[in-house]
């Protein structure tokens, strides 16, 4: 029983361009922050600067609209001032990644309990197209107009390199995709991050193709559940099996394969190794992986403060200031 | 060797450790510090290291110091040179003689003066007392030797011996000014705890340097006692800037009823804050030791917006790094304190040393008109008033506030009357009032200008802040043009508002014919100056400075009342420069130093007679 409804957490009319991936996805954090009922005063929406960044301004939360790259340290100082508060970081790839990329990789590495928003449309959006640090090699816009010639992020390599414990992916046009993340990200205790894919329709426009459509996602994309065969495909005929150090595509009922025969996701699994490798999956040859990747329990950064806190409290005999002064070596002029 | 020897009595004396980095140099000028505080002598520290962890052993670059001035009555500085220099090798000797009075004691460990440390000290000859024509009392001891005959019979090896080579040369000391073992011993036995028999010999070391002293009468005449004239009674600990800043955080978040919270970054020289705080989690503070110095300051803000008193601390490159999360307080208007230990620059600079050259740049050092008040503490116990200060203004008035220190008031002690919380003001953050639900917007202001402050977790006043500029009225993103001047003006306003002190004026007020002017860590060289100006019979005056932004309201009457004005300061005039754009037709002499090391009073005073004689 929810007692907030999506309009409870809506505010203000979204100034992005028409078609933006930024819609979808602000309707469906709406959707899910009212699926899992923390009051609106209780939330804090903290994101850095571009257009992804004005997110907000939409929500009738607690918020910042900050600067460029800093929202995951501003976040952090914010949930570890006040734990009580349900904080969600917002970024874009260039945001995150770029400018912000130190701090993304911290807050991953301190397992600080934010729920991290990556709105990635591989592209500099606000600025009027540069290509970003997820732009693949090649990549021709304003700053590149030969191709760039370097290598893309994976955003959920750096998030497992920083040693991260939660990574799911959407796509921004599939709500239900969306919501069922957000919902988890927000159970994850921990830094729990979620990659959207989105598009730009001025600056990258199909990007993402490939799975922005329901039936593109059929086709291309896998949806991945923690305990289930890893089957994709309009009528799930395909599945995914491990072969050597890598996967592999298969197709059922060829060479015998049966349902049995296919991997059964992990997103506990400790071992980030075979997540890794579904996260990294890239058409045409394998399906793209949507929902919770990874999402394993470890020990959070603000649990550890308080609980340091507390322990420390119960062996010190001094709890405010005049206190303090008497631990130290004083002595008395008459 | 039977006679008595003399005890004099003096009113101040200064005394420097110095040896290798490493050789706990530090922790024997501590030690002999607190001893002296202890009985009631006034003090004044001066750490003075090298930058390196631990250069070559026996190099010159790898000298560390340790200057404590001692005083019957008031002592202002560490002191300009020392009457007891001790020099534990042959490379301190060489470095840290220019320190030393003509009339200053020598002790030197003679085992660490053996021809291959001379090779290292760059002597030339095998006697390096007649090679610097040194002809003051030499107490040369085979101080390493002795240290190894006294501690053979505990097991001990050779390394772990000769780190109690300090200890002998404190023991010594103590005997020089006849002090009391027993707070050293106490000081040793809790500081080594866990170690007990390291702490045993210490101790053993330390009564083997005094019973030298004793038995020998050394080579000098006399030995000296200091009593205490103070007489302001209390409670007094000996404190170092740092700590006193730590102290002055923790107090104000108390008063105000508040969280504490600081996100650092390490930096010297002002990573002993960040020490300092982390260890006080039973009064509930949280540190968090941040990426960087970006992050530092950015989780600060977080850390502000949810509620907290939130402080960032750095040095050096570290404000410039944090100017942007700066200024992101700046438009969203929370409180914030951003200390500022300054070291010398620009970039990675001396690391070590005391400048005061961030001042232009804590003030205008930002994108945008970016007004920000700034503070700067004129002494190590004046950190724990500064660092209050700086908290209350940031809390009342919605605003960061850089706290600017340096080096020298920073790793600086001096004894300290313990505060009482009680008679210090109130901390009143403007918290919205309950009653302004449902009509409240986030850039309303109370009567002085100050922004509501509205903390996550309250219903009733979700609002957005961000670093884009915002409706005065509604608070929503704007980009008129009205609205950004008046905006502007309104940031302006609530800071010209606060209410600062005015500027005490010391020495001949009514009737000095030059008046002394500095702000922050040179209070005590220009304060001594001053004195020692008016003991040769010449009327001069100090005003020195504490708050920079605003300036207080009698700045401009101070500086124009009297004929000479000279601004001193350790940049190329930044202060001046400051004083001159707000105070119109200042034209002052000016002092400037930039050499990383505190002012020598003789040098002030001999500069500022000339000016007085022009």
């Amino acid at each position: 029983m929810c007692e907030f409804t999506a309009k409870d957490y809506k505010k203000g009319q979204p100034r992005w361009c028409p078609g933006c991936g930024d819609h979808f996805f602000l309707a469906s954090l709406h959707k899910a922050m009212a699926e899992i009922g923390v009051a609106p005063w209780d939330i804090a929406v903290i994101s850095g600067i571009g257009c992804s960044s004005r997110l907000p301004h939409y929500m009738n939360t607690y918020g910042m609209n900050t600067i460029h790259g800093r929202s995951a340290a501003i976040a952090t100082g914010c949930k570890v001032a006040n734990p009580n508060l349900a904080v969600w970081q917002v970024s874009g790839d260039g945001d995150g990644l770029a400018i912000g990329g130190n701090h993304f990789i911290h807050a991953n590495r301190r397992n600080i309990n934010l729920n991290m928003i990556l709105l990635n449309n591989r592209i500099y959006g606000l600025t009027k197209g540069q290509y970003s640090p997820t732009s693949p090699r090649g990549f021709v816009s304003k700053s590149s107009p030969y191709g760039t010639v370097e290598d893309p992020f994976c955003p959920a390599e750096l998030c497992f390199g920083a040693r991260g414990h939660f990574f799911a992916r959407a796509v921004a046009t599939d709500a239900a995709g969306t919501v069922d993340i957000l919902k988890a990200a927000y159970n994850h205790k921990g830094a729990s991050v979620c990659e959207i894919l989105q598009n730009c329709v001025i600056f990258n426009h199909g990007t993402h193709d490939s799975v922005y459509t329901k039936e593109g996602r059929a086709k291309n994309a896998i949806y991945l559940e923690h305990g289930k065969p890893m089957l994709f495909g309009e009528n799930k005929e395909f599945g995914l099996m491990q072969e050597g150090f890598g996967l592999k595509v298969v197709k059922l009922g060829e060479n015998g394969i049966t349902e049995k025969d296919i991997l059964v996701h992990d997103a506990h699994c400790e071992d980030n190794t075979l997540q890794l490798k579904l996260a990294l999956m890239q058409g045409p040859d394998f399906p793209i992986a949507l929902g919770v990747i990874r999402d394993v329990e470890a020990p959070t950064y603000d649990d550890g403060v308080y609980a340091q806190i507390e322990e420390v409290s119960a062996k010190k005999n001094y709890h405010n200031f005049e206190e303090l002064l008497m631990t130290n070596d004083t002595w008395e002029v008459k | 060797m039977a006679e008595e020897m003399i005890v004099k009595e003096l009113d101040q004396v200064v005394v420097r450790f110095s040896g290798d980095s490493g050789d706990g140099m530090q922790l024997a000028g501590n030690l002999f510090s607190t001893i002296s505080a202890t009985v009631g002598n006034d003090i004044s520290t001066f750490p003075d290291y090298p930058a390196d962890i631990r250069a070559p052993q026996g190099s010159l670059t790898g000298v560390s110091g340790f200057q404590v001035h001692i005083g019957a009555g008031k002592v202002f500085t560490p002191g300009d040179q020392c009457d007891v220099l001790v020099a534990m090798n042959a490379a301190a000797l060489k470095t840290q003689y220019k320190f030393a009075k003509p009339t200053a004691c020598i002790i030197i460990d003679t085992d660490c003066f053996q021809k291959s440390d001379l090779e290292k000290a760059a002597f030339t000859t095998d006697n390096p007392i007649e090679e610097m024509g040194i002809k003051n009392d030499v107490i040369a001891a085979p101080i390493s030797q002795i240290v190894k005959d006294c501690l053979a019979d505990t097991g001990m090896d050779n390394k772990s011996m000769l780190k109690c080579r300090n200890m002998f040369a404190l023991g010594l000391v103590c005997w020089l000014f006849n002090r009391d073992l027993t707070i050293a011993e106490n000081f040793l036995r809790e500081k080594f705890a866990k170690k007990p028999a390291i702490a045993e010999a210490n101790i053993k070391v330390i009564h083997a340097g005094y019973d030298y002293g004793h038995n020998t009468h050394s080579s000098v005449a006399h030995t000296y006692r200091i009593e205490s004239k103070t007489v302001n009674p209390g409670k007094y600990m000996d404190i170092t800037g740092n700590k006193a800043t730590a102290y002055g955080f923790i107090a104000a978040a108390e008063k105000a009823g508040l969280k504490l919270f600081l996100g650092s970054y390490p930096i010297t020289p002002a990573t002993d804050v960040l020490h300092e705080l982390s260890k006080h989690k039973s009064l509930g503070v949280v540190t968090v030791q941040c990426e960087d110095e970006i992050a530092g300051c950015a989780s600060a803000v977080g850390a502000s917006y949810a509620g907290a008193l939130a402080v960032t601390s750095t040095s050096g490159p570290g404000i410039c790094l944090k100017s942007e999360a700066m200024n992101l307080a700046v438009i969203m208007e929370l409180p914030l304190v951003v200390l500022d230990v300054q070291r010398g620059g620009p970039a990675t600079g001396l690391p070590t040393k005391s400048e005061q050259t961030d001042l232009l740049q804590v003030l205008f050092g930002r994108n945008g008109e970016s007004p920000m008040p700034v503070l700067a503490a004129t002494s190590p116990t004046d950190c724990f008033e500064a660092a209050y200060e700086a908290s209350k203004i940031a809390l009342e008035h919605m605003t960061p506030v850089v706290l600017l220190t340096d080096a020298f008031v920073a790793n600086g002690s001096a004894a300290w009357k313990l505060p009482k919380l009680a008679e210090y003001p109130a901390i009143n953050p403007p918290f919205v009032p309950a009653e302004l639900k449902g009509t409240w917007t986030p850039y309303q202001r109370n009567a002085e200008g100050v922004r509501y402050w509205a903390v996550p977790g309250t219903e009733g006043f979700t609002h957005i802040l961000g670093g884009l500029e915002k409706d005065n009225a509604t608070g929503a993103i704007s980009t008129n043009p009205e609205n950004h001047h008046l905006m502007t003006q309104l940031r302006q306003q609530k800071i010209d508002n606060i209410q600062v002190p005015d500027v005490v004026v010391e020495g001949d007020k009514d009737d000095a014919e030059l008046l002394i002017v500095g702000f922050g860590g040179t209070y005590g060289h220009l304060h001594a100056a001053m004195d020692e100006m008016r003991a040769a019979g010449k009327k001069v005056a100090l005003a020195h400075f504490k708050y920079i932004n605003p300036l207080p309201a009698n700045t401009e009457e101070v500086l124009k009342k009297y004929q000479k004005v000279v601004v001193a300061e350790q940049n190329m005039g930044q202060f001046a420069g400051y004083l001159r754009m707000k105070i119109d037709g200042f034209v002052p002499n000016q002092y400037n130093e930039v050499k990383g090391q505190p002012f020598v009073v003789n040098e002030l005073v001999a500069a500022f007679t000339e000016i007085y004689n022009k």
